[in-house]
């Protein structure tokens, strides 16, 4: 792979993009991260690195059972054990903090029961925090932890989502009267007819496992509180700092002005850290109580057992289609099993409404039927990981497609780039009420085919099929939201943000500093916000200094989620470096008594546009408008210290598209996959950094990889979790994982100047689906089909016929 | 999770070992790599009362060449197995498994006797010991005493070993003329414990297998030396029949075992087809 | 011979001998990072699988959390900190800072480390074997690719300068 360069002109991939205009140009650039450094030399700064005096350890009690009453718990002992401070249980903290509700008012009947921050009543799932010791080191609240005294009257576990709403089943909630937490249909009309009238049906039945994001960084919080001046800092390894303090000061009736939250160096996120967690809110109360800073940091065993799941659907799923390969109509049935409480304040809904919005969404069929129902269980929280639904749809959708192309006699390629929406029929409007403000999936898939040379691996692999050896070709068509307006969580009554803003200030000696709402967690928000913000000022990228993730010196913003960072974060970089700009450029032209428009920056100075003379330098201006003010008009007061904000506010989001590709080869005698290589066409439209987002798509087809071959939480019918450690808990490593092309097709969205929409997690959305495809593919010479994942051995033998087992 | 506490000991020999070991009995646990241990202990599913951290004791370390012999220490690190020329000249076998143990950062510090004492059931040296037919030599304050492999591995995590013991060394035979050895694996990532493994040696002379000792691991608890197999195998040249045939019979020999990662006929099915890839590696392999 | 619940312990950790009392339980990684305030090595899992706490011991790569503090007496221990300030790393720093092989940064001073031992290797190995190599290393950001890539161009590079 070519090193990147970065010289007078940059050597800029090629990736059909179109840049952005400004003096000095970084949009595009593919720079290394300035803040990366310091993470290469050992000197990060994650929450554990951070030490202050008198800082307590946590360790948390948690319940062994996935159902059962508190019926009484006895502390004594573990408050007497040496190195103890404080041990909490849930009544006490019920008393400092307001329970929460995890609906969303614009989800048609959602439901949900008030959560505490520890168990109070009953533990709902094994995992639930119940007590919490405080001690002078974490090894001494572990020990201390294992003497309190727990009486359980065990309950019936609910772990079956299949059987969640029969009458037999205990409701978790009685007061909610059923174990729904919402259900979502879609229906256009005309499916039954469609179905009973189309050439040919296919259908078949995807499940896919519980999956846990596995962040390397686990769950990490720092709680200080100062009694004196009673104001609470919180350090937390999150992706939402602002909506974090929101809800620490709702929730504790503390005023928001008191309450700061700080993000430094986050390992990893994944949408793993943007949820309520209650030994996060626990550790806040125990602050308050003890006047002391209070630490936890989830160790992994505990991680697997109560951070946020995700994914674990079956979807029933079936696709008409004509004779000549024309999708006619598509239904799908989605159920899939939460937490025994729907997660806040963002709601366990989304996959299944993504999913229910988006099965078969790349193509122009109007006939379409989705439901998707969300019901509690005793097991842990669930909420949104990477790529929310998106990889359930695609994989559902595009495994009826080569199901349907399969039937045919057709080409998978051809029958995707006939039944795609049409290039011309954008903005176009699905069934579901989505609006897609225009896609590029008949040039993605194009560029996709040339970038593998379909063909010859189509000839490749017939002839090694010949000498018995069993590859596959598998595509993936999908498309992935991104830049989010509220309809998301705003107009539900979230406290989350949809906008992002950008405050950039003209230092002294010329430089910037840029305070943005958007969030560092290693994807490169730093990187970006300063090459958009050098472009558009006109000053050398090395002058920029950004400021993340602490809600006390940045502007109000949603933070990293839902692919939002640059394209709406970016969005508001841009406009505030070009008010900033426009601030100097009239402030000079008055200084010079010259126009505005003769003017532009480049390189840190004021220059006449058209000859290039350098009027004024940047330092000069900083110091004639803070120092020599004598030298200012009178009328004229310059501002230096410029805030923009940007809200996509056109469409509920900006979905972009993309296809990813998978060669694998299959061992029938084992059941072992080997992949031998995986490719990407993104659409993102305007891309900043081409570095930083072509590793984010192979990061996150990794993590798609991860669903398809290995990734499972495995639960016993007491809803017990089996292999909670990373041992059992299958991860991607490197010895498995293929080299990853990616290529690019590039659509701007008219939505910002910028035109960038998210990429973060377009790879999570189609990686799993394409590996499908492909093991499916390598499978048809023994009739064999599998859409159960993970794809592991054991299935792959079964599906095969050669363990003699059903 | 941080380890529950303990008391630590290195004593400077092995006579001061036994004293300790004697006097603490069930309370003590040996930290020799502490690669399992001490994972044990962070998972707190370990609580021993006391710890005797044998790794000062040089003596216990190193792989020793005499006459037909070799004999490995207890404390011989996995990176010293994996990388000796003694080792990969004269038990082949070991040579050929000792990439699939672990990460190098494990094999750092991981010892011989470590794995032989832990016993896991998926794990690599157990088997390769029964397949080459080794004697460890068990040591105490009453005096020493050999146990064949065949008769050290009783059951999951189970050994012969007894409160008080220590092993010292294991005591090979240098592979002979005419015999070969191969080693397949089968795990989902590498380096991860096996779903099921053999570990095979024998005599591959005038075209025919015999002596052969195919010692499978992952099957449950102890590694399994597969009698009939072998047997099928038996004066027979390598071919489709003969696999088939070794094939046909395993099943008699290995335990049926179910757990998280793999059903009994799966495993039942990939311990056929590794013995069927072993027995093709045997032959390919130059004695 | 007295086992004891707290022992004495002498250590050189990044050219500085040190001298601290410790817990016999105390694991080394929790060792560098609490008492010695080196908390460049990271804790991912304590259970030896996630690479995150890979440290050097007497030159050798180990994992951190699988070795206790009471273990170092008397041994040479060396921290991304102490691996980084002696430009030891440099390379393989630079071709990470410049293919992005890093994001969020948890996993990269134990992915240092163990690439720093393939680097040392006689023979450049193939792209297969610096997987192999580093799998033993868990990173869930980049997906591997970059980090391979710039092990491979280090060794590259090295292979040219032993063959001018």
């Amino acid at each position: 792979m070519p090193r990147p360069q970065l010289g007078e002109s940059g050597m800029k991939p090629d990736n059909g993009i179109s840049v952005a205009r400004g003096p000095a140009d970084y949009i595009g650039e593919p720079l290394p991260r300035a803040n990366a450094v310091r993470l290469l030399a050992g000197r990060g700064r994650y929450v554990d690195d951070i030490r202050p005096p008198r800082v307590v350890h946590a360790a948390f009690v948690r319940s062994p059972h996935a159902h059962a009453r508190i019926v009484a718990i006895d502390t004594s002992a573990a408050a007497a054990a040496p190195g103890v401070v404080r041990v909490i249980t849930g009544a006490e903290v019920a008393r400092l903090c307001r329970p929460y509700v995890g609906v969303l008012a614009h989800i048609k009947g959602m439901q949900s029961a008030p959560q505490y921050p520890l168990a109070t009543d009953r533990a709902r799932w094994q995992g639930e925090p119940v007590a919490m010791v405080a001690a002078e080191t974490r090894a001494q609240a572990e020990d201390a932890a294992q003497l309190v005294e727990i009486e359980w009257g065990e309950l019936a576990p609910v772990t079956d989502p299949e059987t969640a709403l029969d009458a037999a089943t205990p409701v978790i909630h009685p007061e909610l009267g059923s174990n729904l937490c919402f259900e979502r249909i879609v229906d256009s009309g005309g499916v039954d007819e469609a179905m009973a009238r189309a050439f040919k049906v296919v259908e078949a039945t995807f499940l896919t496992a519980r999956h846990t994001a596995v962040t390397l960084e686990p769950r990490s919080v720092l709680a200080d509180f100062n009694p004196a001046d009673r104001q609470l800092t919180v350090w937390l390894s999150t992706q939402v700092p602002y909506m974090m303090q929101w809800i620490i000061a709702r929730h504790f009736a503390l005023p928001e002005t008191r309450v700061r939250v700080i993000a430094p160096d986050v390992g990893g996120g994944f949408g793993l850290k943007i949820h309520t967690y209650g030994e996060d809110l626990t550790a806040v109360a125990a602050a308050i109580l003890l006047g002391r800073p209070v630490k936890f940091v989830a160790d992994r065993l505990e991680s697997f057992a109560s951070d946020f799941h995700a994914r674990g659907h079956r979807v029933k799923a079936r696709m008409a289609f004509s004779r000549e390969g024309d999708i006619l109509a598509v239904e799908v049935d989605d159920l899939y099993g939460i937490g025994p409480y729907s997660g806040y304040p963002r709601g366990s809904a989304n996959e299944g409404i993504q999913v229910a919005n988006l099965v078969a969404a790349p193509y122009k069929q109007r006939i379409y039927r989705g439901r998707s129902r969300a019901v509690f269980q005793n097991k842990p929280m669930y909420g949104q990981y990477r790529a929310v639904g998106h990889p359930i749809a695609c994989l559902t959708g595009e495994g009826l497609v080569d199901l349907a192309a399969d039937a045919l006699g057709m080409d998978p390629a051809e029958f995707r780039l006939r039944n795609y929406i049409p290039a011309d029929a954008y903005p176009y409007r699905l069934v579901s009420g989505l609006t897609f403000e225009k896609l590029s999936q008949h040039e993605a898939l194009e560029k996709l085919l040339a970038m593998m040379d379909y063909r010859r691996l189509r000839a490749e692999q017939a002839e090694v099929r010949r000498r018995g050896i069993y590859r596959g070709i598998g595509l993936a068509s999908f498309v992935e939201n991104s830049n989010p307006s509220s309809a998301t969580y705003g107009q539900g009554g979230a406290s989350i943000a949809s906008q992002e803003a950008c405050t950039i200030k003209l230092a002294a000696t010329g430089g910037i500093t840029v305070a943005a709402s958007v969030v560092e967690i290693g994807q490169g928000a730093e990187a970006m916000v300063a090459q958009i913000a050098a472009t558009h000022m006109g000053v050398p990228i090395g002058e920029v200094k950004v400021v993340t993730g602490d809600t006390e010196t940045t502007p109000y913003g949603g933070g990293n989620w839902g692919s939002r960072g640059t394209g709406i974060g970016g969005e508001a970089v841009l406009q505030a470096a070009k008010a900033l700009r426009a601030n100097i450029l009239s402030f000079v032209a008055r200084l010079i008594e010259s126009e505005a428009s003769l003017l532009e920056i480049r390189d840190g100075n004021v220059v006449q546009v058209e000859s290039g003379v350098v009027r004024m330098s940047l330092e000069e201006v900083a110091r004639t408008a803070y120092f020599q003010t004598e030298r200012v008009p009178r009328d004229f007061q310059p501002e230096l210290t410029v805030t923009r904000s940007y809200a996509q506010k056109t469409y509920a989001g900006v979905y972009t598209n993309g296809i990813q590709a998978s060669y694998l080869e299959l061992d029938p005698e084992t059941g072992v996959v080997r992949l031998l290589k995986h490719w990407v066409v993104d659409d993102c439209g305007t891309i900043v950094n081409p570095l930083l987002v072509d590793e984010q798509i192979r990061g996150a087809c990794v993590q798609g990889i991860g669903a398809a071959l290995y990734e499972q939480c495995l639960y016993n019918a007491d809803g017990q979790l089996m292999n909670g450690s990373l041992m059992d808990y299958l991860v991607p490593m490197a010895a498995e994982m293929p080299d990853i092309e990616v290529g690019h097709t590039s659509t701007p969205t008219a939505t910002s100047e910028l035109g960038a929409k998210g990429a973060g997690e377009a790879g999570t959305a189609g990686a799993a689906a394409a590996v499908m495809n492909a093991l499916n593919d390598a499978m048809k010479p023994f009739g064999a089909r599998l859409y159960t994942m993970p794809f592991t051995p054991e299935r792959i033998l079964r599906a095969l016929g050669k363990t003699g087992e059903r | 999770m941080k380890a529950p506490a303990f008391a630590y000991v290195r004593p400077r020999s092995l006579g001061e070992t036994f004293e300790l070991l004697d006097q603490y009995g069930e309370d003590a646990k040996i930290l020799a790599g502490g690669q399992s241990l001490i994972a044990a202990l962070n998972m707190r599913l370990s609580a021993p009362r006391v710890l005797v951290d044998i790794n000062g004791i040089a003596e216990l370390a190193g792989i020793r060449v005499a006459g037909d012999g070799v004999r490995i220490g207890v404390l011989t690190r996995h990176r010293a197995l994996e990388h000796s020329p003694e080792i990969a000249r004269y038990l082949p076998l070991i040579h050929q498994a000792m990439p699939h143990v672990a990460h190098a950062p494990i094999r750092n510090r991981g010892s011989f006797g470590g794995s032989i004492a832990f016993a896991d059931p998926a794990a690599e040296l157990p088997a390769c010991s029964l397949a080459l037919g080794a004697e460890f030599v068990i040591g105490s304050k009453s005096g020493e005493r050999r146990v064949a492999a065949r008769d050290f591995f009783k059951g999951l995590y189970e050994t012969d070993l007894r409160p008080g013991e220590l092993l010292l060394v294991g005591d090979f035979a240098a592979i002979g003329a005419g015999y070969r050895s191969a080693f397949q694996e089968l795990a989902r990532r590498h380096g991860d414990y096996a779903l099921v493994g053999v570990a095979a040696h024998a005599k591959y002379e005038g075209g025919v297998y015999s002596d052969a000792a195919l010692a499978f691991f992952g099957v449950g608890g102890a590694p399994v030396l597969a009698q009939s197999a072998a047997a099928a195998i038996a004066g027979r040249p390598f071919s489709d029949e003969t696999v088939v045939a070794a094939q046909r019979v395993l099943e008699q020999d290995l335990p049926t075992h179910e757990d998280l990662h793999a059903s009994a006929g799966t495993r039942r099915h990939l311990a056929r087809v590794l013995l069927g890839r072993v027995l093709r590696q045997l032959v390919q392999q130059r004695s | 011979m007295e086992p004891l619940e707290f022992m004495d312990i002498s250590v050189v950790v990044n050219g500085t001998r040190i001298t601290r009392r410790v817990a016999a339980r105390q694991h080394l990684v929790d060792f560098l990072r609490d008492e010695l305030g080196f908390t460049g090595s990271h804790l991912g899992c304590e259970h030896g699988v996630c690479g995150a706490c890979t440290v050097r011991v007497n030159g050798e790569i180990v994992r951190g959390c699988l070795m206790l503090a009471v273990q170092a007496d008397g041994a040479v221990v060396e921290t991304i900190e102490g691996a980084s300030d002696s430009g030891g790393l440099a390379e393989l720093q630079r071709e990470f800072h410049e293919r992005n092989a890093l994001q969020c940064g948890f996993c990269t001073p134990g992915m240092l480390f163990s690439a720093a031992e393939l680097v040392a290797r006689e023979s450049p190995p193939t792209r297969e074997e610096i997987r192999l190599h580093l799998s033993g290393n868990y990173c869930r950001c980049t997906g591997y690719q970059s980090i391979v890539d710039a092990v491979e161009a280090v060794c590259r590079g090295r292979s040219w300068e032993k063959a001018a």
